[in-house]
């Protein structure tokens, strides 16, 4: 690095005067022995190239104007050539790099955590209640649940019956009835009202196994919300829900 | 922008890209290693502190824009939302309007140093007047944002504002019912103003680009006014000028967080936390304390019409001040009579914000009149005369003369070394 040579020029002579009584002057960090061509006109350092790190090249010119004496080469070579150990400037640049890269993920985080649902949304989605008492047998109810739709179905006796009695490895999606009601609750089927195909909401009482039947895609559901016929990949998702009494549910 | 950069890629896909779209040339001509003079003082370092907090009101606004409604009957309570209830919502939300005190205390820093130091002057008119025109453009967006909350300061502000416009002769009735979108301020008012409030800082951005472009044709003004003469008057802006930037930049987000995190509320006023009320006006409507000065101006004439050509003509003026200065000095640091005028007007432009703040009651009116009298005879009468008769200090030589100082250590050296770089290159 540039001016790293410099200053080690500086250091090792321990004088700045030294340097500067020879007809070359040197400002701040401006050492024209060795950068003034580079921070000339261009303003940019020169390539390494332009400056030699070996004995001798530097040209009899200017060795001839007593530029540099011998010792300033010595110098330079025996820096150039070791592996510098480092110095002031590279602890500083390295901790505020660090302090900087710290500082900008701490400011970076609340703008992303921002977009996440916010208290009052997080308030909305709460589990919610809902009383089984009034949908009669073979009813199928709507509810919403953190915006999406929920079957609640009161299967009757013949449903629940087409249901279990099923070869669960024709299923496309092979899952036993059983695993999709509460135990001692097979009346009761809760259900996402979602197409599990691009999301419509197919119709109820609907289609050959009389479960549900969707009319953009023609995905025929059974009396357990699992998926028969059509291009539907997966059976309707259960969400999450429990009985806190005989006849209620909470759901979420 | 004149030629090419020197820039040269390194790698394959840098030389393909460069090729193809010269950004990183551009970057590299714009912004690393172009040359600056060596003695700007910390007053230049307000320009990139004003992009900076551009890019930050841009960043938190658009946040908070996920989040309010613009609707008169939800805007209150989604602004409450965003308080309580967003992850780090307060904090984004008192970061935009504490950022919002913020820009304008760093533009007027900015515009007070190029009054001082003559950067209006030839041949940096237009660099000035395309200041003017930011400056504009942020009272604008400030004045529109400040609505937003739809407070009872937020909703009367807007009334007494566009209110205003009915002064124009003739076509004002209609131009204020075609600002509000109906008979008052109302919920049309509020969308149509957060659609501008968006629209409006990419506007200034590009107004930005401009005037950073047309600062680069001739580079920046310097505190001894004296033009580059050689290249020992100037420093390349990386990294002299990069690191000085973001110390100063530093420094200055520590007196915005401060605000922003112990006294959020400070620079506010208390009755925007009420929900506007058409039927109740708050005993004292004033504006944010940044439109102070102009809103005492705007009180100081007692006739409709001429108080509002005042207010405007006030920043209208600041256009011709290019032409105005008669000086041929261009530096306040070298016309000590021009200094004893100028520190008056600023401390005039600070006691006029004050009075914005006071009820127009009074002495107060009397004083308002003085100061707005004294603010554009400084423009009219000070500036055109003072050229014509001042006598300036000495000036140095050169930039590089007023930095290194002649006779101090390798001085003589230096300027001998000075010569040396000029003829090699």
């Amino acid at each position: 690095m540039l001016q790293k040579r410099v200053d080690i020029v500086h250091r090792d002579y321990g004088q700045e005067k030294r340097l500067m009584s020879h007809d070359r002057g040197c400002s701040g960090t401006v050492c024209p022995a060795l950068s003034i061509e580079a921070w000339g006109s261009a303003w940019q350092p020169a390539p390494p190239a332009r400056i030699s790190h070996r004995r001798g090249e530097f040209s009899a010119r200017r060795l001839a104007e007593g530029a540099l004496d011998a010792r300033m080469i010595r110098v330079t070579t025996t820096h150039a050539s070791a592996s510098a150990e480092p110095t002031r400037r590279d602890f500083l640049f390295i901790a505020t790099g660090a302090a900087g890269a710290v500082g900008l993920a701490a400011t970076i985080w609340p703008f992303v955590s921002q977009m996440a649902p916010d208290a009052a949304t997080i308030a909305a989605g709460a589990p919610v209640d809902f009383d089984l008492g009034h949908v009669a047998e073979g009813q199928i109810v709507k509810l919403f649940w953190r915006g999406k739709l929920i079957f609640v179905r009161h299967r009757t006796a013949e449903e629940i019956k087409s249901a279990q009695n099923t070869d669960i490895t024709s299923l496309r999606d092979p899952e036993a009835d059983a695993a999709r009601v509460k135990p001692g609750k097979d009346q009761w089927l809760v259900v996402y009202g979602n197409c599990t195909h691009l999301g419509c909401v197919p119709l109820g009482n609907e289609g050959a196994f009389h479960g549900w039947q969707c009319p953009c895609h023609g995905s025929v559901f059974d009396t357990s919300g699992r998926i028969r016929q059509g291009p539907a990949p997966i059976n309707l998702p259960v969400p999450p829900y429990a009985f806190t009494s005989d006849k209620a549910i909470r759901i979420g | 922008m004149s030629g090419h950069s020197t820039y040269e890629p390194k790698s394959a896909v840098g030389k393909w890209f460069e090729s193809r779209l010269p950004i990183m040339g551009l970057v590299h001509s714009s912004f690393i290693v172009f040359p600056n003079p060596r003695n700007l003082n910390y007053f230049w370092t307000f320009g990139g502190i004003l992009a900076f907090m551009l890019v930050s009101q841009i960043v938190t606004g658009v946040v908070l824009a996920m989040h309010y409604t613009a609707h008169a009957d939800m805007a209150f309570n989604s602004v409450e939302l965003i308080m309580r209830d967003v992850n780090y919502g307060w904090m984004l939300r008192y970061l935009h309007a504490n950022g919002a005190s913020m820009f304008f205390i760093a533009v007027y820093v900015h515009i007070f140093r190029g009054l001082y130091f003559g950067s209006y002057k030839a041949p940096r008119e237009v660099l000035w007047i395309l200041g003017v025109i930011i400056f504009l453009l942020m009272m604008a967006t400030a004045f529109m944002g400040y609505v937003l909350p739809w407070g009872q300061m937020s909703f009367w502000g807007a009334t007494v504002i566009t209110n205003l416009f009915s002064a124009i002769p003739g076509v004002g009735e209609v131009i204020v019912s075609y600002l509000w979108g109906g008979y008052s301020v109302s919920n049309p008012t509020l969308n149509r103003f957060f659609s501008l409030h968006y629209l409006l800082p990419f506007m200034i951005m590009g107004v930005v680009i401009l005037h950073i472009w047309a600062l680069h044709v001739n580079g920046s003004n310097n505190p001894t006014g004296i033009e580059k003469k050689t290249d020992k008057d100037m420093l390349p802006f990386h990294p002299y000028f990069t690191v000085k930037d973001a110390f100063a930049l530093t420094c200055f987000l520590m007196v915005y967080v401060w605000f922003a995190f112990y006294i959020p509320n400070f620079l506010g006023h208390a009755d925007n936390y009420i929900e506007a009320n058409a039927a109740v006006t708050p005993s004292h409507i004033v504006p944010e304390w940044y439109f102070l000065p102009f809103y005492a101006i705007l009180r100081a004439i007692p006739d409709k019409l001429l108080g509002v050509l005042a207010m405007f003509g006030s920043i209208a003026i600041m256009v011709v001040v290019p032409w105005l200065d008669s000086s041929k000095i261009r530096s306040g640091n070298y016309r000590p009579v021009f200094q004893v005028f100028f520190w008056l007007f600023a401390i005039n432009a600070v006691i006029l914000g004050w009075l914005g703040s006071k009820p127009p009651e009074g002495w107060y009116v009397i004083a308002s009149r003085i100061c707005t009298a004294y603010y554009f005879a400084y423009y009219v009468l000070v500036l055109p005369l003072l050229g014509l008769f001042e006598t300036p200090k000495s000036m140095p030589a050169s930039i590089a003369d007023s930095v290194l100082g002649k006779g101090g250590s390798g001085s003589a050296m230096a300027s001998g070394a000075a010569s040396s770089p000029s003829t090699k290159g």
